[in-house]
């Protein structure tokens, strides 16, 4: 009984901290169906986490909409990141884990340079208020999750785009004989992760955090792509991974207020999301995807029309 | 054809893709000259200084602190002080070692981005004996750094492991280990009498590598004895490579997998053992940070970095012993010189997003092996035409 009430009492705890996974696991999801493996998620949503706060802290006083804006800019920023990410993997068939390296380095020391130049130290000012909790103290981030996941379950299995979209990861050569340009789709499917996990981000630091720091995101972006891994690329795959890991996450932090239940170290459930991600990736991991984070060469990305004389 | 051997053909035809991809990273890393890293650095370089004026500070403040980071000059006031050089060496050490583990990977047609994780697994392994061996001198301190060195070659052979055995891409698994050897290692520490959340007991004297000679002669800074040991290192690692049997089959596999295999090289071993002993640089990398600078064992809250510089020191020095041993000394001293920038009002971070911007200059190597393929096309079609 007594651990009913706190499951009751967790929930909004929970679905805080699940929203976010959800939202950069969606996009991760797109990226890597599209034969891309986007390892930069974490420091796409550093970016949009510190876009965020910042511009949140900047237009606080003087608008009403801050907090609609600062998401939408944190997933542009986010965005715009994903596309040197885009830009060095798709078109400069650049190796993807560098590329993605590359970015998280650069995000990590970006981001607390902007704060140094407008706050003059290494994090930014606390904000006065940040994202308002909705009916039962529930954020309304897990909406915004929600609705996206939905969105891209649409868009990638009752549209054609989305059938073009898993050709592109599962058999380019194909989509290449179809007329249609791997490289374009690859191009949105990235755009696509970049501006969620940007939205991820801000969502991390407008609910869980009342400043940007560098140590914001702390991994989350990592956690979304176990949750890719665990969910096994599906839409509601990643949503029961989501969960689980949130659930995971959660009790991280809350596990020292249940009775009886104190001699668990919380860094046992910080553990566990990758734990089981691995484990099930021994299991699966000779039947997955093919062509994700290999380099498909150019003859095949681009079909330029050869007339036959 | 049994129906096993079949499977396994059937296999190997699906691994082409697989094997155009380790083709192409030994390609890119290890076969082109060493203009492309210098190229790439000099832009780094020059965009950081660029940015730098762009936003109204002046980038000479930052070639100042580098260079009183490299000669112990201080430009500003006229002084001369060592410790700045022996910081620099510090702080390089773990940064060789951990890049000669992403380097040792990366010959063998792997990427080790565990190194961090194998770096936890050193820390916690080194911080364990440090504590719980008896101080014997000489035998306590050897003890401690062969047990890092083992725990970081566990590790990392787990990655290992998994990709030969159930062909478990390493990059995810070592993303998973990295976060896996983190928590692991706060649960092992925090369990030590007497540890608090951050720190545990002090060592006792006998398993530190401070080195009062090495203090001496840069006026009290923490330089230690695992400065012979990433030098000891940076030359085994070329001997491993270029000149023994094992290196050769791991540089084969390397090259290309499939006619390692045919060669009658033992691929799936030799995946294994070239982690393990990627695992045991970055390993040794922990035991110099634990017990050469700290005096007690710490409990690590979040990754110290070491392990994802060391990937870009790698990939800049062509991931060849020299050339690792000068990007390591290189990002050590923009890694060091950030508090001296901060006191000249420049954010220190400019030079972590130097480092990402070689990194990300460095991916742009492959827009020379496009415009050489765009030429080779042009001269076919001459010669059709």
């Amino acid at each position: 009984m007594v651990y009913f009430q706190f499951a009751i009492k967790m929930i909004p705890s929970v679905l805080m901290i699940v929203s976010p996974i959800l939202i950069a696991a969606a996009g991760g999801m797109i990226c890597e169906r599209s034969g891309i493996l986007n390892i930069a998620l974490e420091g796409l949503m550093t970016i949009g986490a510190m876009t965020a706060a910042v511009s949140h802290i900047l237009l606080e006083t003087k608008t009403g909409f801050s907090i609609p804006l600062a998401l939408l800019i944190a997933a542009v920023s986010g965005g715009l990141f994903s596309l040197i990410h885009a830009f060095t993997c798709v078109t400069l068939r650049a190796n993807q884990i560098i590329s993605g390296t590359g970015i998280n380095l650069l995000s990590n020391g970006l981001t607390v340079f902007v704060c140094q130049l407008i706050f003059r130290m290494d994090r930014s000012m606390n904000y006065r208020m940040g994202m308002r909790q909705g009916l039962f103290g529930i954020y309304p981030t897990i909406i915004i999750a929600l609705v996206i996941l939905a969105a891209v379950w649409f868009l990638m299995y009752k549209r054609p785009w989305g059938l073009r979209l898993r050709a592109a990861g599962e058999h380019p050569q194909a989509l290449v004989c179809a007329g249609v340009s791997v490289n374009k789709i690859r191009y949105i499917a990235v755009l696509l992760s970049g501006l969620f996990a940007g939205l991820a981000g801000a969502c991390i630091v407008l609910t869980q955090d009342i400043q940007f720091t560098v140590n914001t995101v702390n991994g989350k972006g990592f956690i979304a792509l176990a949750a890719v891994s665990f969910g096994r690329r599906f839409p509601l795959g990643i949503l029961g991974s989501g969960f689980l890991f949130g659930i995971f996450s959660s009790l991280a932090v809350n596990i020292i207020n249940i009775e009886g239940m104190q001699f668990i170290p919380s860094e046992v459930f910080n553990m566990l999301p990758f734990l089981i991600t691995l484990l099930i990736l021994i299991v699966f991991g000779g039947k997955s995807q093919n062509t994700l984070g290999k380099v498909i060469t150019r003859a095949y990305a681009s079909p330029k029309p050869k007339v036959i004389r | 054809l049994t129906n096993r051997t079949y499977k396994r053909k059937r296999q190997n035809l699906n691994n082409a893709g697989e094997l155009e991809l380790s083709f192409r990273i030994n390609d890119m890393f290890t076969a082109s000259s060493w203009t492309a890293s210098v190229i790439a650095v000099i832009l780094g370089f020059l965009t950081a200084t660029l940015f730098l004026r762009a936003i109204g500070r002046n980038p000479s403040g930052m070639y100042q602190a580098l260079l009183q980071v490299v000669s112990g000059f201080d430009s500003r006031r006229g002084t001369w002080n060592a410790r700045y050089v022996g910081e620099w060496l510090v702080v390089s050490i773990p940064l060789i070692l951990c890049a000669l583990s992403m380097g040792f990977a990366v010959r063998s047609g792997l990427f080790n981005i565990g190194a961090e994780g194998q770096y936890i697994a050193g820390v916690t392994a080194a911080q364990i004996t440090a504590i719980f061996f008896p101080p014997v001198p000489v035998l306590h301190l050897a003890a401690a750094v062969c047990a890092a060195m083992l725990a970081g070659a566990v590790w990392g052979g787990i990655t290992g492991f998994l990709k030969a055995r159930y062909r478990v891409s390493e990059v995810v698994a070592a993303i998973m280990l990295n976060y896996i050897a983190l928590y692991l290692h706060r649960i092992i520490t925090m369990r030590i009498p007497g540890s608090s959340t951050f720190r545990t007991v002090d060592f006792p004297v006998t398993a530190s590598l401070s080195s009062s000679a090495l203090a001496y002669l840069t006026n009290g800074s923490r330089l230690n004895y695992g400065l012979w040991f990433a030098a000891a290192a940076v030359v085994i690692y070329r001997i491993i490579m270029e000149k023994t049997a094992l290196g050769f089959s791991l540089r084969a596999v390397g090259f290309n997998r499939e006619a390692a295999q045919h060669a009658g090289i033992r691929v799936k071993l030799n995946i294994t053992a070239a982690m393990m002993i990627a695992g045991a640089f970055a390993g040794l990398a922990g035991a110099c940070v634990s017990l050469g600078v700290f005096s007690y064992g710490r409990i690590l809250s979040s990754f110290d970095n070491y392990g994802f510089d060391g990937i870009a020191a790698a990939l800049c020095g062509n991931c060849t012993g020299a050339g690792i041993a000068v990007t390591g000394l290189l990002f050590g001293m923009l890694k060091s010189a950030q508090p001296l920038m901060q006191a000249r009002q420049i954010p220190g971070e400019i030079t972590s997003i130097i480092m990402a911007l070689v990194v990300v200059f460095l991916s742009l190597r492959s827009v020379i092996q496009m415009f050489a393929e765009w030429r080779m096309k042009r001269l076919r079609i001459k010669e059709v035409s």
